[in-house]
């Protein structure tokens, strides 16, 4: 900031923060003289474009693996609009869209092994789609009935962070007591480009780095942090950020699901050999609000908008799939019918949910009795019981 | 029964507990060779090894953060905080994270984390080395808050801060580590409880509650009433949150008077959560308003004025007479009666 309080104005650093990102600008980095491209392998057409390094990661994704990327691409989709449908019926209380996202998280998902843990933001409900969670487990905590929705251990993936950023020091820290253990599996911590201003995100790489920890740095780069542009965020390219810190990077094309596959089998496979960490940049974009309370026709131009549309995930790897001769009616048909499957079973799970009981609130606050607590669920159990003795007037 | 320092107590405790539980380990600045910088965990390292004593980089929300991913994981991560004022950068991940995950997680995740911290002043050192910070965490569910006023409680009640499943801030008197006391390394953590009070006097006129660093002056502050023929109640509480008002409630029952002596600043401390509880649970009982001798609400002093701020054993005294009714510094001031006769 100048004396005068003036900014450079986001203006200026959107040139670097979002054309240059998606034009894939080269910038240097300590791990591999590539690691600065942005990773491409199936370009916003559709087209299948060899990679000298990448194709060997993804040399076993045949025809039905690529036709089971699309089926999930098109499901977490269907999952997240009727998510933002049940919220806009009172269903829900909030909800935060991954639309346009699917590419980044469900290539990335499905490169992880079971007992590699995740460590997440709000917004990575394809991630948890990935890692089998129950459909209403979801919606849980949008929907008020519980303060998280699953048990982390049954599927290895905590519950979401609202913290911006916090989750990227858990992941550290699970990774480097996976280091102790002596163990392979990975820590996987999923952020935005906004969270990457937090001063965690930044503790998190000097940790990671300095004890070689087994974690993955994966930062969504969507372009908003709820109103504010990436180029408020960062100066320079996000990924440019981590080989100062010892820890090499790759930008991808956040929107290509088989580049996303490639680079984090990639990082995984570092880890688990000792390697350490890799910070990846997955160059996207929220085609939505930030959550269903945001109106981004505020601040964002609706023609940057179509520019991404343009770029769509699942539209590119539709076009690819029908290249290939795999995008038959009886295809799209079973897709199209596994989605709306999903919806009602995730409609239903949410109009089923059990309310919780009033004496919930106190629970779970600690793992063994409390004095303070125990006496104020004790009075209020007696306030509340004292409606029943009295049904004509309640409460003196 | 050993005779040992304060410091070497907590030692020995930490030693023990990771000796009897492989899933201890230690994190924190300094820790490993140095021993940290009051030397608690010396030689530490050497033993364990380095995976289990981490010298952690100088940032102490990552230093939080990486102890909640360690919990996670199965660990149960003791970490030091190096000095009480340097607890803030924490605060989010302690606040946010580390007390709200068991009640996040319907109680799925554990947080068995120790946070320690070498809390308030008299050790005449620069800004941020002497405070007490402990009411913001007492404020906050989800934690538990200890601080240990001798070597035995030292040594017994890390044992049992690492045994717990639910986060502990285990807050020492960095100017009490160089005493001596003796300490049976053969007691068993698990016969007594940490939540508990201890009476460390017995008396009939006046209950006087603290903890941590002012235990000793208050013991003082009982002996020197005693020649006034004053009988004080000196309670340690040990556990500040929750705080054990059974024992507290038993005791001004019994004296009907009660001074609460703590370093931390006055206002929205935690004396007056004491003074609130007791005259609640127990107004009939009182023969005068709980009164508190405390800290002022000042950022901690420069040295040279700091034994202004902190309670000493003649201020204490002067919160004794107030609720005995008897010439004090107040006296004709604020309603105060001038003498034990004119309140009567």
């Amino acid at each position: 900031m100048t004396q005068d309080g003036s900014l450079p104005g986001p203006g200026r650093t959107d040139t670097v923060g979002t054309a240059e990102q998606a034009s894939g600008t080269v910038h240097p980095g300590p791990s591999r003289p590539d690691a600065d491209e942005l990773v491409q392998l199936i370009d916003p057409a559709g087209v299948r474009h060899p990679h000298g390094h990448y194709d060997r990661l993804v040399a076993d994704v045949d025809g039905p693996a690529l036709q089971r990327l699309y089926e999930d691409m098109v499901v977490v989709r269907r999952i997240d609009a009727e998510a933002t449908a049940l919220q806009r019926q009172g269903e829900l209380a909030l909800w935060p869209p991954l639309l346009g996202q699917e590419a980044a998280q469900i290539g990335s998902g499905r490169a992880l092994r079971s007992d590699d843990f995740v460590f997440s933001s709000y917004r990575e409900n394809a991630v948890a789609y990935c890692r089998g969670v129950d459909l209403a487990d979801i919606l849980r905590v949008w929907r008020g009935n519980a303060s998280s929705g699953w048990d982390p251990y049954t599927i290895n993936m905590a519950t979401p962070q609202v913290i911006i950023g916090a989750q990227t020091l858990h992941a550290t820290g699970y990774a480097m007591g996976i280091l102790n253990d002596g163990a392979d599996a990975v820590a996987v911590a999923y952020f935005g480009d906004g969270a990457t201003s937090q001063g965690d995100v930044n503790e998190a790489m000097v940790f990671a780095a300095s004890y070689q920890a087994p974690v993955v740095f994966f930062c969504q780069n969507n372009h908003w942090a709820i109103s504010e542009p990436v180029g408020l965020q960062a100066h320079v390219p996000i990924a440019r950020r981590a080989p100062g810190f010892g820890i090499p990077s790759v930008r991808v094309d956040g929107n290509d699901v088989l580049a996303c596959l490639a680079v984090t089998r990639e990082a995984l496979a570092r880890a688990r050999s000792g390697g350490g960490p890799t910070f990846i940049e997955a160059v996207t974009y929220r085609m939505g609000p930030h959550t269903t309370a945001d109106d981004p026709t505020r601040y964002r131009d609706a023609n940057e908008l179509e520019d991404w549309a343009a770029r769509d995930p699942l539209a590119r790897l539709a076009t690819l799939l029908d290249s290939l001769g795999l995008l038959e009616a009886d295809y799209t048909d079973s897709v199209r019918a596994k989605a709306d499957a999903v919806a009602a079973e995730l409609r239903e799970g949410c109009l089923s949910m059990p309310e919780p009981a009033p004496s919930d609130v106190f629970k779970h606050v600690y793992s063994s009795p409390n004095s303070w607590l125990d006496r104020q669920q004790d009075h209020y159990e007696r306030y509340l019981a004292s409606f029943a003795q009295a049904p004509q007037e309640g409460p003196r | 029964m050993t005779t040992m320092t304060f410091g070497r107590a907590i030692n020995a405790g930490l030693r023990r507990a990771m000796d009897d539980d492989p899933k201890v380990i230690l994190m924190g600045e300094d820790i490993g060779k140095l021993g940290g910088v009051f030397r608690i965990t010396d030689g530490l390292q050497k033993d364990f090894g380095p995976h289990r004593v981490l010298d952690s980089p100088l940032a102490e929300a990552g230093i939080m953060g990486t102890a909640v991913g360690m919990a996670y994981r199965g660990y149960r991560p003791v970490v030091e905080i190096q000095f009480d004022g340097f607890i803030y950068p924490a605060f989010d991940q302690i606040v946010c994270q580390v007390a709200k995950l068991h009640y996040r997680t319907q109680g799925a995740v554990r947080m068995p984390i120790t946070i320690r911290v070498p809390f308030g002043g008299g050790i005449g050192s620069p800004e941020h080395h002497s405070e007490s910070p402990e009411a913001y965490f007492t404020h906050t569910s989800g934690l538990r808050v200890v601080s240990v006023s001798n070597p035995q409680d030292a040594y017994t009640m890390i044992q049992q801060a690492i045994a717990s499943d639910d986060p502990v801030l285990y807050f020492e008197p960095k100017r009490r580590y160089h005493v001596k006391g003796e300490v049976d390394e053969g007691a068993d953590p698990a016969a007594s409880d940490l939540g508990a009070a201890r009476v460390v006097t017995e008396g009939t006129d006046v209950t006087l509650v603290t903890y941590g660093p002012l235990v000793p002056t208050a013991r003082d502050a009982a002996v020197a009433a005693s020649d006034d023929g004053i009988s004080i109640e000196v309670i340690d509480l040990r556990s500040l949150a929750p705080i054990d008002f059974a024992t507290v409630e038993a005791s001004v029952r019994k004296t009907g008077r009660l001074v609460v002596t703590h370093e931390a600043a006055q206002s929205g401390g935690l004396g007056a959560e004491i003074a609130a509880s007791i005259t609640e649970r127990c107004f009939d009982f009182l023969e005068h308003a709980p009164v508190r001798v405390t800290g002022f609400d000042i950022p901690y002093p420069y040295s040279k004025l700091e034994f202004h701020h902190l309670p000493d054993l003649d201020r204490i005294l002067d919160g004794v007479d107030r609720v005995m009714r008897r010439p004090n510094s107040l006296s004709g001031l604020d309603g105060e009666p001038t003498s034990e006769g004119a309140s009567l």
